[in-house]
């Protein structure tokens, strides 16, 4: 089963869990199941077209899934997956 | 070769003897020179550990002024300093701090106009920005003036570091910013505004990992993080280290490069277009409130805060969070009136437009200028935040 880590930015989508796990072949399957778990999460990781925002990053292990195949790639047993988001800064004003 | 006075090298001694640095490292860094842009949370410990250090001349960037609010994480600056630009108190500080070294302040907004010119003149930058327009503008300054970008970031618990654009063997540039984020989240997907804090020593621990980097860049001493990026989650303490490529669709640095100068970086992070904000037609000014109040004019108040901030400062008024308005119709009364406020009046107005567009409300007031302004012109024992 593979271990998907979840960014702090994300969390509130996901009742402030860290991680999330599924037991599917690829991380296509992973990140779907991640979003059909949490269907806040959706708009944050897909667009319109449901293809990966440009401002998340998906890796497994330490490797970028666009240096291997992309969402397509596949998942061994206890392999880590990140979510990178980009972070600005976070310290601006609230409203 | 760079002479050190004598004060100098007993000032830099721990430096000297260590053997993989010693005087070579230490003449490297006199020799260098560094721009800090921002000096925050981040800049801070940068700013200090740099001066610290011995970097030969250090430009600090910022156009702000010191606020109280700064102090639980802006270590360089002390209650003396509120109300006095950054720039100048960080001089006065750093300049206190190592008297071996040049400190130019620029009192300025980094902006499209300066960036290149300001960039230009220092050896390496150091990014301690807090927003998406000026990471992309540094990133792209950077690379256009063949500049290695020290970068880190931080939100809430979590912070990210790497070293872009630094020259590799061969004469290319490693990956830049672009390389790994080509876009910035549009500003609806931006964490929302509720959600600003952060846990005053991360910004030190990045911050303090951003110094390294510069150090280890100006002096060649150990391997700068490049082509890969740090993460720390201070919740879990977990660390990784990622591999960053470079990406052939990157704008500057591609197969079939796009972009030969700085754009509009406000308008590319979607920042500043006309945002869609929620009009309200029934406003009541803080002494409006106050004196509803003070005659006994019947009315509720709404506070659609989240409760961390409720317990702050409050207005003593019915607490229903924004995300949970939907939920909680049964707490706003339709038959008097009622006064819906937040901190500065933003997510009130989006709260009335819900409440009038989905559930037929027609007598909701939106508090101008939210709590602030209370505490400006009613009550100023109320704390700010």
């Amino acid at each position: 089963m593979a271990n998907l880590i979840i960014p702090t930015p994300l969390r509130k989508f996901t009742g402030g869990a860290a991680t999330f796990n599924a037991d599917t072949p690829t991380v296509a399957g992973l990140l779907q199941a991640l979003a059909e778990a949490h269907p806040g999460l959706q708009p944050h990781l897909y667009d319109a077209d449901g293809a990966l925002r440009h401002f998340i990053r998906v890796y497994v292990g330490d490797e970028d899934i666009e240096a291997l195949d992309g969402v397509a790639t596949a998942l061994a047993p206890n392999t880590e997956v990140s979510i990178i988001p980009a972070i600005a800064g976070g310290t601006s004003d609230p409203s | 070769m760079t002479p050190f006075s004598k004060a100098e090298l007993e000032r830099y001694s721990r430096h000297l003897i260590l053997p993989e640095f010693n005087i070579e490292g230490q003449r490297k860094l006199k020799q260098g020179s560094v721009l800090v842009i921002g000096s925050g949370g981040l800049g801070s410990p940068l700013l200090l550990y740099l001066a610290a250090a011995g970097v030969g001349r250090i430009g600090v960037v910022d156009f702000d002024r010191v606020d109280d609010s700064n102090l639980q994480r802006q270590v360089l600056f002390t209650v003396g300093d509120v109300g006095t630009p950054k720039a100048e108190a960080a001089a006065a500080r750093l300049r206190a701090l190592n008297p071996h070294i040049e400190i130019e302040v620029h009192d300025v907004q980094f902006t499209r106009e300066n960036a290149r010119a300001l960039v230009r003149q220092y050896d390496v930058v150091a990014d301690g920005t807090d927003n998406f327009p000026t990471r992309y503008l540094v990133n792209d300054a950077c690379v256009l003036e063949d500049k290695v970008n020290v970068y880190a970031s931080i939100y809430r618990f979590e912070g990210q570091c790497s070293v872009f654009n630094a020259p590799l063997e061969g004469g290319e540039r490693g990956p830049n910013y672009r390389d790994l984020f080509p876009s910035p989240p549009p500003p609806g997907l931006v964490p929302s505004c509720a959600e600003g804090g952060v846990l005053g020593v991360l910004p030190g621990i990045l911050g303090s990992l951003q110094a390294l980097e510069v150090i280890k860049v100006l002096s060649g001493v150990g391997e700068p993080l490049v082509g890969r990026l740090f993460l720390f989650d201070a919740t879990t303490f977990t660390t990784r280290t990622l591999k960053i490529r470079k990406q052939p669709g990157n704008p500057l640095t591609g197969e079939h490069p796009t972009q030969t100068d700085l754009i509009h970086y406000e308008e590319f992070c979607g920042v500043g277009a006309p945002v869609a904000e929620a009009v309200v037609s029934r406003e009541v000014t803080a002494k409006d409130l106050a004196q509803w109040q003070t005659e006994g004019k019947a009315h509720v108040v709404i506070d659609v805060r989240e409760p961390y901030e409720y317990a702050i400062a409050n207005l003593g008024g019915e607490l229903v969070p924004l995300d949970t308005l939907s939920e909680s119709l049964h707490r706003i009364p339709r038959d008097l009136p009622v006064v819906v406020h937040c901190r500065s009046g933003v997510r009130s107005a989006r709260a009335i437009a819900l409440l009038e567009a989905e559930h037929g409300y027609g007598n909701l007031h939106n508090l101008k200028g939210g709590i602030l302004a209370w505490q400006a012109s009613v009550d100023p024992e109320l704390a700010r935040y």
